[in-house]
């Protein structure tokens, strides 16, 4: 039903490389990078030292929670619900490493934990009894705050911003996702190009308006009751083909993007392909967008071109909202007030 | 308004929520006459299905009177008598063009979490879990039906409730089970399970043309009536070996087709049983798929398993070498209830099937939970429980179809 390509770059390696295990899709497909500006980075794994610290951080938080006196009195500090504590935000950092495509904070994260350690461990110094073993263990954490701030220095350092040609401002980011519809590309265009039909399914959108042929302003609704404007030119315009797109103002929402409506094979509708270029770290220039995208622009691009799908073949958007239920716990409240579900 | 509420693993109250409103222009709200108790709700009742939140009511068995419609319905009116169909489709889609309504692209609103679980999302189903939309169910007063043109189905008036009420959910599910069996002339069908879907299953088998149907349980009140409403031959489990006398009944060649209307609880003796139930309680597998396992194995080369039984997520030790080297075709799905529910309407109407032949309980909706452990625990012969939300007469006792059930004990 769908399928999308991601190329999220944090500029480490001047050139683009196709990290091993990339899923992404091979190139000489039709689906290849066409659009992807020369000189982006793929999907960077970890280095093998922030990899080492991920692992270690696991590994000592599982010890902290699954043995915490232990941990405490081979560090020579007394309260086990602290080394649990503890134990919690290793194994926080530990995932944040490995699994984040920015690690950066999360290495951070373990240059402040280390400093906590050491600070309580000072502590455990000055009792005696525990000096002996809060000593061995106080060596041990430094050599390890040694590598944590190289490791965080060095991401720190690698987190540059280029530029890419013909958008306006710098964009290190391209995302594309597509969705299946079952209505004409002509539909599908006509739709689209009706620019105040777009706050219907893009959901942190308040309002666009047409303010000459190729321009328009867009309103959108920022997290904390925040509003986000910018002005848009349209860069190309081919009836039932594609729209494409980018901001004129240095906003916080710079981007350029398109959509594109293909035909899908053997009548089945349409293919509705969209594709933003942002940046995610060019400082104020792409920020505001950043935090309209949320944290996993991809899902938020695909539950709006599902939503889109949903208004264009039923007239409507499914919801529960509103719904009688019975009495819901916190969680059932939070995760419904969030909408992780509804 | 009343509802059976869900708020965790046997734990079910029926209290007062607000009434359901319209929130979509597709949108229809009935007044629910007749609700069911399913055997899918009973995974729920048992805590094994993911994606359920405390408070959601639940039910996907019911009719009703509509009583308020959306501005885009026009095929009902405020009156009309209907039976509502569990899965909600939107009519429009891809799939809903090709009549695979339970695969509806555009009904579940939190299609990204069944994404997680099973790669792509399949069609919101009523009181089924937030992975399946988190509509709120039928064992209520009233429901909301979304995209209300599409599924609901007008009934007539001298049919009762209990003889069309099933057109909801199991009566075309068994009736899919056995049409995905390809059935020719001279088949021999064996149905895993003798609840209310293997027997719809097993009488929809005799309807396709079946010419021996081996019914597979192990309470004398569920074969009893396997044999006596669709002339099944039956195997109680606990007396015989049923891969044996499958052998033994077919010629060595096993059975043409094989249905499983079991599912992820399966009841097993021995080692294996005790093995499944280890390693579900230990989270190490969703399902135990024993009645699955028997079928793949017993089916003949080059047959059809067909698979009502709902399964939710991992499955362990399930034969699939048998399924390749003897070339067999695995078939499945949620029921595409709104593409059966005419052809079998019409069937009831002339008297070729009477689906009120599997309620075995009626009571009210208030006694929900006792029922639901009536049900799940097979007391007082218990096959199908209808609730009635409007009842103020107290529950109106077991008819005589469950007293036949008790002579066999």
């Amino acid at each position: 039903m769908a399928t999308d390509v991601t190329q999220q770059g944090l500029g480490r390696s001047p050139t683009y490389t196709q990290p091993s295990g990339y899923a992404g899709i091979e190139s000489g497909s039709r689906f290849a990078r066409r659009d992807i500006p020369q000189g982006f980075d793929g999907l960077e794994r970890a280095d093998s030292l922030e990899r080492g610290l991920g692992w270690f951080s696991i590994a000592l938080g599982t010890a902290a929670v699954v043995a915490p006196r232990v941990v405490s009195w081979i560090s020579g500090t007394r309260s086990p619900t602290i080394m649990r504590l503890v134990g919690t935000r290793e194994l926080a950092a530990g995932v944040g490493i490995l699994t984040q495509r920015d690690r950066t904070p999360w290495l951070w994260s373990r240059v402040v934990g280390d400093t906590f350690d050491i600070a309580a461990m000072s502590l455990a110094l000055l009792r005696r009894g525990t000096r002996g073993r809060a000593a061995l263990a106080m060596a041990a954490v430094a050599g390890v705050t040694a590598l944590d701030m190289l490791a965080a220095l060095r991401a720190t350092g690698s987190r540059s911003v280029q530029t890419v040609p013909g958008v306006s401002g710098r964009t290190d980011v391209y995302l594309e996702r597509s969705i299946a519809v079952s209505k004409s590309p002509e539909e599908c265009y006509r739709f689209w190009r009706s620019f105040e039909n777009l706050p219907r399914f893009m959901q942190t959108l308040e309002s666009v308006r047409q303010l000459d042929e190729g321009r328009s302003h867009w309103v959108a609704k920022g997290p904390l009751s925040t509003r986000l404007e910018w002005t848009s030119e349209i860069t190309a315009d081919r009836p039932g083909e594609e729209i494409a797109w980018r901001t004129l103002d240095d906003s916080g929402a710079a981007h350029a993007g398109s959509v594109r409506f293909e035909p899908a094979p053997a009548g089945r509708g349409t293919i509705v392909r969209v594709s933003l270029h942002y940046s995610p770290l060019g400082g104020a220039l792409g920020a505001g967008l950043v935090k309209l995208l949320g944290h996993d622009p991809q899902s938020r691009i695909r539950e709006d071109l599902r939503r889109l799908k949903q208004v264009m073949e039923t007239g409507e958007i499914p919801t529960t909202r509103g719904q009688p239920s019975g009495r819901r716990s916190l969680l059932g409240r939070v995760t419904r007030q969030w909408g992780f579900t509804s | 308004m009343k509802a059976n509420v869900w708020y965790g693993r046997e734990q079910l109250h029926v209290e007062n929520v607000p009434d359901p409103k319209i929130l979509n222009p597709r949108d229809a709200i009935v007044r629910i006459t007749s609700t069911a108790i399913c055997g899918s709700d009973l995974h729920i009742y048992d805590g094994y299905i993911p994606g359920m939140l405390p408070g959601d009511i639940i039910g996907h068995e019911f009719m009703g009177e509509v009583m308020e419609v959306g501005a885009e319905v026009k095929n009902l009116k405020v009156g009309d008598r209907v039976v509502n169909p569990f899965p909600i489709s939107c009519g429009a889609c891809f799939f809903c063009k090709q009549s695979l309504h339970s695969l509806c692209e555009n009904s579940n609103p939190n299609a990204w979490l069944a994404e997680k679980l099973w790669g792509h999302s399949p069609a919101g189903l009523f009181g089924y879990s937030h992975l399946l939309g988190g509509y709120a169910g039928g064992q209520a007063q009233y429901a909301r039906i979304p995209f209300a043109d599409v599924g609901p189905i007008k009934v007539p008036a001298d049919l009762s409730d209990e003889q069309v009420l099933f057109l909801s959910d199991i009566f075309p599910t068994g009736y899919m089970a056995a049409e995905q069996c390809g059935i020719r002339e001279g088949d021999t069908v064996a149905v895993w399970g003798c609840g209310p879907v293997g027997l719809f299953a097993i009488k929809s088998a005799r309807l396709l043309g079946a010419e021996r149907v081996i019914a597979i349980d192990r309470f004398p009140a569920r074969l009893r009536k396997a044999s006596q409403w669709a002339d099944a031959e039956t195997l109680n489990y606990e007396q015989v070996d049923v891969p044996q006398a499958l052998e033994v009944m077919t010629g060595g060649r096993g059975p043409d087709a094989c249905i499983d209307a079991v599912g992820m609880e399966g009841h097993a003796h021995g080692a294996f049983g005790g093995y499944d139930l280890l390693k579900q309680t230990l989270l190490l597998e969703t399902d135990r798929p024993t009645a699955l396992r028997q079928a793949l194995l017993a089916c003949r080369n080059g047959g059809t398993v067909s698979i009502p039984g709902v399964y939710g997520g991992f499955l362990d030790k399930v034969p699939f070498g048998a399924v390749v080297n003897k070339a067999l075709t695995v078939r499945s799905g949620q029921t595409h209830v709104q593409r059966y529910m005419r052809p079998l309407l019409e069937l009831i109407e002339r008297g070729s099937i009477d689906p009120s032949f599997v309620v075995t309980h009626r009571l009210r909706l208030e006694e929900a939970p006792r029922a639901y452990r009536m049900f799940r625990d097979k007391q007082d012969s218990c096959i199908k429980v209808v609730l009635k939300p409007w009842a103020d007469v107290p529950t109106v006792e077991p008819d005589e179809v469950q007293e036949s059930g008790r002579i066999l004990h």
